[in-house]
């Protein structure tokens, strides 16, 4: 479980986080949604640590994250898997060098025993057999695949996704989506994701916090979505005058 | 890992850049001969002291500056790059949270690299360019073999050559470490990537000269 205590993020004078109490819970979909610009990226950064807040706390469990030294935090990450927007795969490396690295830096497994973990993970994706590609020699959503795999080789407790299925076609993100959500169920991890996908809130929203101004101004989970009189998540999921004509003659029914 | 990667950028700045200082040496080795005869005339002056300041030229001054001069245009503008597009292309934060000390990670390889290979290539340059004074001045008759190499081996003093190592060795540590630095705190945007890069180029050349006027003031 991962809960922030008042969070909050400046840059100069613009606020963009200004003061969240949330709470992440273990094996379930954990989603943040908001806007461009509402400050998703920025909170993410937070929760792992490539930013610090301005002000607020984070916890993993019953240790203060933010409060850790450079060291303990290192040590934490050996827990934290994420997978980036863009996916950060090393270009230099192939797919199964890419997966097999965070093996490579930490674990002391025989070449062997890292090699089925490669195999495994690239199976647990649905992407046997691209072992020896190049990242650039895949499609993006291969490659946000094998960032996947690649997140989640040292069998993580807390998975991190930002914006996972951007840029890909709907089926290709369900694909994605599934796949985040059945690997955190299996494993009970606590998995936070960033998106502004409507198809995934619905899919596989459990626990949904919408981000707007700087502030949460909704939570709920994907049953609750359809049936909300928030204007602010009204607006921001049923952007559209088709979809909201669609809903409401769902509701109705 | 770490070991693997030094192996990769050894392979890297020492065979990748023995083609160039290999050209670069052979021709200053050949115009430093064919300019110091060139004054030399009409003095009575032995002509076999063009060996020998050729070979002192090169120890002291040519091999180790001009080479890493031109290593820092190569070597440590592609050192810059490489990290920079790293940095924004968020490599670096991904290993940083699978816990990897990113620091350490990409520099102490390359510096280790450039602390064995430079001054391995500034040896080679040495020799190279010998070999280039006397393809440049032997065949057209500006003196005999025998003369240019007699001058090669007239006064040696090895404190030259330990001279010669700790340029190479000083000038590689500071032409990895500028580069590093401008390659890992590079800002987004590619115009920045180049930036970097030609900062990292810029001031290696400085700081190599002015580091070089240090170790002539102190070891001479
Ligand atoms: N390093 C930074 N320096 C200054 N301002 C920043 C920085 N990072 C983010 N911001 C600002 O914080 C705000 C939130 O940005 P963030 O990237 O978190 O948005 P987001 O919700 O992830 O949007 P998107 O859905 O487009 O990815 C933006 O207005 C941005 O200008
Ligand atoms: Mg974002």
């Amino acid at each position: 479980m991962i809960r922030t205590e008042h969070v909050k993020k400046s840059f100069d004078d613009k606020q963009v986080l200004k003061g969240l109490n949330l709470t992440f819970y273990d094996g379930k979909t954990n989603l943040i949604i908001g806007r461009s610009g509402a400050g998703k990226t920025v909170l993410l950064k937070i929760l792992v640590g490539l930013m610090a807040p301005t002000a607020g706390k984070v916890w993993y469990g019953e240790r203060e994250f933010t409060a850790l030294s450079k060291k303990e935090l290192r040590a934490i990450r050996m827990e934290v898997g994420m997978l980036f927007q863009g996916s950060a795969l090393f270009d230099s490396m192939t797919v199964e060098e890419n997966i097999r690295f965070p093996m490579d830096m930490f674990s002391n497994k025989s070449t062997k025993e890292k090699q089925m973990r490669v195999d495994y993970c690239l199976e647990r994706v649905e992407l046997s057999g691209v072992n020896k590609k190049f990242p650039s020699e895949i499609s993006g959503g291969m490659q946000k695949r094998v960032g996947i795999a690649r997140s989640i080789v040292l069998e993580p407790k807390y998975l991190f996704c930002d914006e996972p299925n951007s840029g890909l076609d709907p089926k290709t993100s369900l694909v994605i989506d599934k796949l985040i959500s059945s690997i955190t169920k299996e494993n009970n991890i606590t998995t936070v994701i960033n998106t502004h996908d409507m198809n995934s809130v619905m899919e596989i929203g459990e626990n949904i916090a919408l981000l707007h101004e700087g502030n949460v101004v909704w939570t709920g989970d994907k049953s609750e979505v359809l049936t909300t009189d928030n204007e602010t998540l009204e607006n921001f999921i049923f952007a559209s005058p088709f979809l909201l004509k669609l809903r409401d003659s769902f509701v109705k029914k | 890992m770490y070991w693997r990667e030094t192996m990769r950028q050894m392979e890297d700045i020492g065979l990748g850049s023995f083609l160039i200082v290999f050209l670069i040496s052979i021709f200053i080795g050949a115009v430093t001969a064919v300019q110091f005869a060139y004054q030399l005339t009409g003095f009575t002056i032995p002509r076999y002291y063009v060996g020998y300041i050729v070979r002192d030229m090169t120890l002291i001054e040519m091999a180790p500056t001009i080479t890493c001069l031109v290593l820092a245009g190569k070597v440590g503008s592609n050192i810059a790059a490489e990290i920079g597009g790293m940095q924004q292309k968020e490599h670096v934060a991904a290993m940083e949270i699978m816990g990897v000390n990113t620091s350490s990670f990409l520099v102490l390889p390359r510096l280790l690299a450039c602390m064995l290979m430079i001054p391995v290539l500034v040896c080679m340059a040495s020799f190279f360019s010998m070999i280039g004074a006397y393809l440049g001045s032997v065949p057209t008759g500006m003196f005999t073999g025998d003369e240019f190499v007699r001058g090669l081996r007239a006064f040696f003093d090895s404190h030259h050559v330990v001279m010669m190592l700790v340029k190479a060795f000083v000038f590689g540590i500071v032409l990895c470490m500028v580069s590093c630095y401008q390659g890992y705190y590079v800002k987004t945007g590619s115009v920045e990537l180049g930036k970097s890069s030609t900062q990292a180029v810029v001031i290696s050349n400085i700081l190599i000269l002015v580091s070089d006027y240090l170790i002539a003031m102190v070891l001479t």
